[in-house]
């Protein structure tokens, strides 16, 4: 299987531990990624908070550059995901604003025809295309007695509703359950992490943070796993300023589900960009996965 | 559709939100059933809670609505949106209120436009965003003393390899300028 790749800004340098662990994860079930070539920034939030239509021609010309020959893209990014599809779908729903768009493009010598790529995240291209049977196979590391958070955050999940459950998704609890992780079930998990809340208003952002950080220590996680680069800046960067400004001492390391699906993998830590984050993950992986080294197979 | 009443009656402002918002037309079902405010991560911290401002829009309290805090404190989480019995692009309009309040020079209690702005300047000149330059400008000229706080922060980023000291500009900048431009133009935005 062949799609086409927007790996978005973040991916290319504070969260290459996504890149990194999503291109190594998808070379062992032969997905292929080329990357679109010379893809542009899907102005986050920022763009559609100053000009709709400016923000949506800059998103569509990502679209109008994914190769012919290809008709899916998928985005490891929540946000970058969310944008494409809401310009996709935007541009079928209302075609006037479609014309409008395309309009812009053909400045650059561009066309978007809606509907022509379709856009994925990379949990469902592993969720869905590559299976439960063909994943449960791969596993060589079984993850045993490690306990994760999954954490969605908001953009995958909604506002579309016929991915997964905008309330309490299941996707990436099921993924992690079949490569051996022992899920915990996650009350915040489809929750905000404050996106860039963080930069304007620091109380606000801290406290939507810490009710993320306090559950996974309730339920015992001995890390999150996430899939957007602003939600593993936010919980992971920011935990020492949250756990100063409520004198907490919170310390969960926050990974990508790529990260911990790859381990399964057996694929190699570095390789998997462990060691990037910034409340080190390795030690409790160490001291989870030798235990279960020593302990007898059943 | 908006029926003729509804301008006549003197909500421009109602019928301004709704001809900038996709699917806002929706705004004339909503029921006030709070279910909007109740679902916020934020609501608490909210001047008026989108079920207020709804009402507010619709009486056109136009500057006291562009004037608030509401919009500025959204985080689009999109739990509004997904809850909402009656379907009203809640999300959606609240990005038409910052857009709107921007443009009028009514957002007050906020540093999200500059953020914004910076953002998107560098959007504009490089095709890819650059965090430390945002980072740096936008602390630099919004609240440098917050800078202080910030440094331990980058620093660790840095050692970990997840700073880029410098812009990624892509190939085809000309391409997306010309684009942005259009658009620009044709959105009537200068």
């Amino acid at each position: 299987m062949k799609y086409a790749y927007y790996p978005g800004c973040s991916l290319e340098c504070n969260a290459a531990a996504y890149d990194w662990s999503v291109r190594a994860v998808a070379e062992v079930f032969g997905l292929e990624l080329p990357e679109i070539d010379d893809w542009n920034c899907c102005g986050a939030t920022e763009y559609f908070s100053q000009d709709e239509l400016t923000a949506c021609a800059v998103i569509a010309r990502n679209l109008a550059l994914v190769d012919p020959q290809l008709d899916q893209v998928v985005a490891p990014c929540a946000a970058c995901y969310l944008n494409l599809a809401k310009v996709d779908r935007l541009m079928a729903e209302d075609p006037k604003m479609g014309q409008k768009i395309n309009e812009a493009l053909s400045a650059g010598g561009l066309h978007y025809t809606p509907g022509r790529v379709r856009v994925r995240h990379f949990l469902e291209l592993l969720h869905s295309d590559v299976g439960e049977e063909r994943i449960r196979q791969k596993v060589v590391r079984p993850l045993t007695g490690l306990r994760v958070a999954p954490y969605y955050g908001c953009q995958w999940v909604r506002p579309f509703k016929e991915i997964d459950n905008p309330e309490y998704p299941m996707k990436l609890d099921e993924l992690l359950s079949w490569v051996g992780a022992e899920v915990i079930d996650y009350p915040v998990k489809a929750h905000c992490c404050g996106g860039h809340m963080t930069q304007i208003s620091e109380p606000q952002a801290f406290e939507l943070i810490r009710r993320l950080l306090y559950s996974a220590e309730e339920y015992k996680a001995d890390l999150i796993a996430c899939m957007c680069p602003m939600c593993q800046l936010n919980l992971d960067a920011y935990q020492s300023r949250v756990n100063g400004y409520f004198n907490t001492n919170f310390k969960i390391p926050i990974v990508y589900f790529t990260q911990v699906v790859g381990l399964a993998l057996g694929l190699d830590m570095h390789r998997l960009g462990f060691g990037k984050e910034i409340v080190a993950a390795r030690p409790v992986l160490e001291a989870k996965l030798q235990a279960q080294a020593a302990a007898p197979q059943s | 559709m908006i029926a003729p009443g509804h301008t006549q009656r003197g909500a421009a402002f109602l019928h301004e939100v709704i001809s900038q918002t996709p699917g806002g037309e929706r705004l004339l079902h909503c029921l006030q059933c709070g279910s909007c405010g109740g679902s916020c991560p934020n609501g608490a911290d909210m001047q008026y809670t989108p079920r207020t401002i709804f009402a507010m829009i619709q009486a056109d309290q136009r500057e006291a609505v562009l004037s608030s805090n509401t919009m500025w404190v959204c985080v689009s989480c999109y739990f509004c949106t997904t809850r909402c019995p009656q379907k009203v692009p809640i999300t959606e309009i609240m990005y038409t209120l910052k857009r709107l309040a921007i443009r009028d020079g009514l957002a007050r209690h906020t540093d999200a436009p500059a953020l914004a702005k910076t953002f998107t300047d560098l959007l504009d000149r490089y095709g890819r965003s650059f965090e430390l330059g945002l980072a740096s400008r936008f602390y630099l000229f919004n609240k440098p003393w917050a800078m202080l706080k910030m440094g331990p922060l980058g620093l660790s980023m840095f050692t970990r390899g997840r700073m880029a000291l410098t812009p990624t500009k892509i190939k085809r900048i000309d391409q997306l300028q010309a684009i942005i431009q259009k658009a620009r133009e044709l959105g009537g935005a200068k």
